[in-house]
């Protein structure tokens, strides 16, 4: 018996010391994800954790530009044929190697995965991969393709000793979880908590942490209150009303950053009798949306400044075109419209509706930032125009079916809405194909054009564009098909998201652009 | 009595066939799910190929008659975010909502009686006035609010509780069970608390009413003469008495309390049931909530059906062949 205490005592200060010195983060977030396989739900929650523990070929930096992954260089051999060099000498959690191998197993299993509500194939249909050798592949294309990079950082390499035959139930446990990344899986009991350890032989910047423990809680007053009560370290998803009160506390650090994401506004730029547009009084006029002039009148009417001054108490940037300034495919010539009620005024006289119209301006209440007091906010600058605005909104699940497919033979419903882009590849195609661009169901254009804008010479730049390999010359074409989009009005841009973390003192976020939330992005000063 | 419960039987696979039916379509009529699914970058392939995946572009009765052949065979659907069985996905959240009603309950047995009792027998005491006005209170405030109060109180200014979460559990039978260790339990306090808040009010009303009753009854008139102690009077002969109606009701709101603990599940991140269910309301995750819902069902039918019998055993008064239904 004295034996057994002789050798506890040592053992157990030991442990003592151990969980002393353990850096360990406890974090509080919003958005939980569905899974740990990282091919089986391709949506933001998950993709960020996937980035965790897998890693990608090319891995998106905090402003979402290209960063050597486990592809250290990547480069076009011709046209159709992109050759990408990996990373030597990285190693999987369990020691085993990673090579071409994984990445060619990796291709195959991501867009197959059963009973996937989203799946990679977008990223990953169309192209062909070829193994060169341990450390070398090839990936061929039908078309030239120069978005190739931008994919490769949308999806994880798994290990193919561990992935073949894997379902999604073996990742969700821990037993095929095993990839290349900063952090080890260690547990996960959905909606109570998700454990992750550090990595110590990771090939890249090693995490500061130890162990961060991830707890969803999905209430914003509540999650704000764990961070205040010390249950957490660290919080996603400031709500804005919140921000004022947390810059007052002595404890709690904030760190801020704009996100890729443009909140617009959609007009209905296809049916001539628009169903949410009347006459005054309620009679049926000619879709005066279609009408270039009042486009730009009630860009005009909207004050910026006030949106994000009072609605979006300061947290948010006014928007001129798709993305921020810095992101790939700017135009340096479009700005913000002023706000200018007297040009308005004349405007919508020259269009011939001096007396405007009425009009019912649709968004969801639960998706962006204060989504629905935006909305209100937009229908009393239009009203003061004249063109008499209701509003109406309602919860994301029933307004993006709507919005999307609500109207007769599945075409979009409703005439003017509130809608938020966040640009996934960091480059301006990403909106351009997918919300202005004319709705193409056969090569997948416009899949989000919800106003049905339609404009051949927008259509010619953005498809030039995606053909172009050269770097410069895309830039150009893309910033090209913006200016023509936006001055068309082919959306009106409000405002770019600004996104607010907050952590107890002495940590601090590294805010990204892509509005995810990394753990080894936390780190304490 | 056999023939009550055949017949009974009978008429619960009515409410509940009549229920799915019910529910199945009122959850599918609302909202599109896909959106909620979805990439926004994926373009319309993928959307097309998500839309078949999940047969929502079948006709509505189509899609019912297959719930319905798959439920027959206790096969609720499965989720569309998770990929996996819906009642598997309810059941693994069971124990920790089970867990925070019963603990609920307790709670408002142990506090509401003693207080319903003390208001009862000292009726015109200050303190007294205070517990009635404390009860109204308690039916009156949302449990939102009060739950966000707490934290702000005990969590966040005193420091005394955590605020969210459920703490330490421990594996007994295959089950996680937290109020078994401190950090467990110092979890499971505040939410329980908050969710027993309503039933304690009820608790609370009930004992006093029954107290008010039951001491000018002749029964006590006479123990009291016979010189019974103040003690026994009050512990044997008033609490049998009034404790007939709370326990009816409690069982009723059992069932209630099991049911919709989501609100206090949100507040407090409890990892329940009611948590997925309003998590799986959000994301329209149609198959959780038929699911759910239709566990709730069965769930009532048979704490019904158990509360008819135990009446029949309890009160040789009520003959279940004369109830009708």
């Amino acid at each position: 018996m004295k034996k057994i205490i002789v050798l506890l005592i040592p053992l157990l200060s030991l442990m003592f010391i151990n969980s002393a010195s353990a850096k360990v983060l406890r974090a509080g977030i919003k958005g939980e994800p569905s899974s740990i396989d990282p091919h089986y739900h391709n949506l933001t929650p998950n993709n960020a954790l996937s980035r965790e523990i897998f890693d990608r070929l090319i891995m998106p930096d905090d402003k979402q530009q290209l960063m050597p992954g486990l592809a250290v260089s990547w480069r076009a051999v011709d046209d159709l044929t992109w050759e990408f060099k990996l990373r030597k000498g990285v190693r999987f959690h369990d020691g085993s190697p990673f090579t071409a191998d994984d990445v060619v197993f990796t291709f195959e299993r991501a867009p197959n995965v059963p009973n996937s509500p989203s799946s990679f194939m977008t990223y990953l249909k169309g192209k062909n991969i070829v193994k060169i050798d341990d450390h070398t592949i090839h990936i061929k294309t039908k078309r030239p393709y120069p978005l190739m990079p931008n994919d490769m950082m949308t999806f994880s390499i798994i290990s193919k000793k561990h992935g073949q035959g894997a379902t999604t139930e073996d990742y969700n446990n821990g037993k095929a979880a095993i990839g290349t990344g900063q952090f080890k899986f260690v547990e996960w009991v959905p909606g109570d908590r998700l454990v992750l350890e550090r990595n110590d032989d990771y090939w890249g910047k090693k995490p500061e942490w130890d162990k961060v423990i991830i707890k969803p809680i999905k209430s914003s007053p509540a999650r704000v209150a764990a961070l205040l009560a010390g249950d957490v370290d660290f919080i996603d998803n400031v709500p804005t009303t919140d921000i004022e009160r947390l810059k007052g506390e002595s404890g709690i650090e904030l760190s801020q950053g704009i996100s890729n994401r443009v909140i617009y506004l959609h007009l209905d730029h296809k049916r001539s009798n628009s169903p949410y547009v009347k006459a005054n009084g309620g009679g049926s006029i000619k879709n005066p949306l279609q009408d270039q002039r009042v486009r730009k009148a009630i860009s005009k009417a909207i004050n910026r400044d006030a949106i994000v001054d009072r609605v979006m108490e300061g947290v948010a940037i006014k928007a001129g075109q798709l993305l921020p300034e810095g992101f790939f495919g700017v135009s340096s010539n479009l700005k913000p419209e002023p706000y200018d009620p007297a040009g308005a005024k004349k405007l919508l006289a020259a269009a011939g509706v001096p007396d405007g119209f009425e009009m019912t301006i649709h968004g969801p209440n639960d998706r962006y930032i204060n989504d629905a007091k935006i909305c209100e906010a937009i229908a009393q600058m239009l009203s003061r125009l004249g063109i008499r605005t209701a509003v109406e909104t309602m919860p994301k699940s029933v307004y993006f079916g709507r919005a999307s497919r609500g109207g007769p033979g599945k075409t979009p419903e409703f005439s003017f809405i509130l809608v938020g882009w966040g640009a996934g590849t960091g480059e301006a195609s990403s909106p351009l194909k997918s919300l202005l661009h004319t709705y193409d169901k056969s090569q997948g254009f416009g899949a989000s054009n919800r106003g049905r804008y339609s404009n051949s010479e927008v259509d010619v730049l953005v498809e030039e564009a995606l053909a172009t390999i050269d770097d410069a010359k895309r830039q150009d074409l893309l910033a090209k098909a913006t200016e023509v989009a936006i001055n068309d009005l082919g959306i009106i841009p409000l405002h770019y998201q600004v996104n607010t973390w907050a952590a107890k003192k002495g940590i601090r976020y590294k805010a990204r652009t892509d509005e995810t939330t990394l753990y080894s992005g936390v780190y304490s000063n | 009595m056999t023939v009550f419960i055949i017949r009974r039987l009978l008429q619960s696979i009515v409410v509940v066939f009549l229920m799915s039916l019910l529910v199945f379509v009122g959850v599918n009529v609302v909202g599109d799910p896909v959106d909620m699914l979805i990439n926004p970058e994926a373009d319309q392939a993928e959307i097309e190929r998500v839309i078949r995946h999940f047969g929502l572009d079948k006709p509505l009765h189509i899609q019912y008659g297959h719930f319905l052949l798959n439920a027959l065979n206790g096969d609720l659907g499965k989720s569309f975010i998770f990929g996996m069985p819906a009642l598997k996905l309810i059941l693994m959240r069971m124990p920790a909502t089970l867990e925070l009603a019963f603990s609920a309950l307790i709670l408002a047995v142990l506090i509401g009686i003693p207080l319903g009792v003390y208001a009862g027998l000292k009726s015109k005491a200050k303190v007294s006035r205070t517990i009635m006005a404390g009860s109204i209170l308690g039916f009156s405030l949302p449990t939102f609010w009060v739950g966000l109060m707490m934290i702000m109180v005990f969590a966040v200014m005193l420091g005394w509780l955590p605020s969210t979460g459920r703490g330490e559990t421990v594996l007994v039978a295959g089950i996680e069970l937290s109020f078994l260790t401190l950090d467990g339990l110092s979890h499971l306090l505040m939410p329980a608390l908050n969710l027993s808040l309503f039933k304690m009010s009820l608790v609370i009303r009930l004992a006093r009413a029954g107290t008010r009753e039951v001491v000018h009854q002749d029964y006590m008139k006479f123990a009291r003469a016979k010189g019974l102690s103040e003690s026994r009077l009050i512990f044997v002969h008033l609490m049998k008495n009034i404790l007939i109606p709370v326990v009816t009701v409690l069982g009723l709101e059992l069932g209630g309390l099991i049911a919709f603990s989501v609100v206090t599940e949100t507040v407090f991140a409890w990892p329940g049931m009611g948590k997925l269910i309003i998590d799986s309301i959000h994301l329209l995750d149609r198959p959780v909530v038929v699911a759910y819902l239709m566990i709730i069902v069965l769930m009532f039918v048979i704490i019904n059906l158990i509360v008819d019998v135990l009446y029949s055993i309890l009160d040789p008064r009520v003959r279940l062949q004369d109830m009708k239904t």
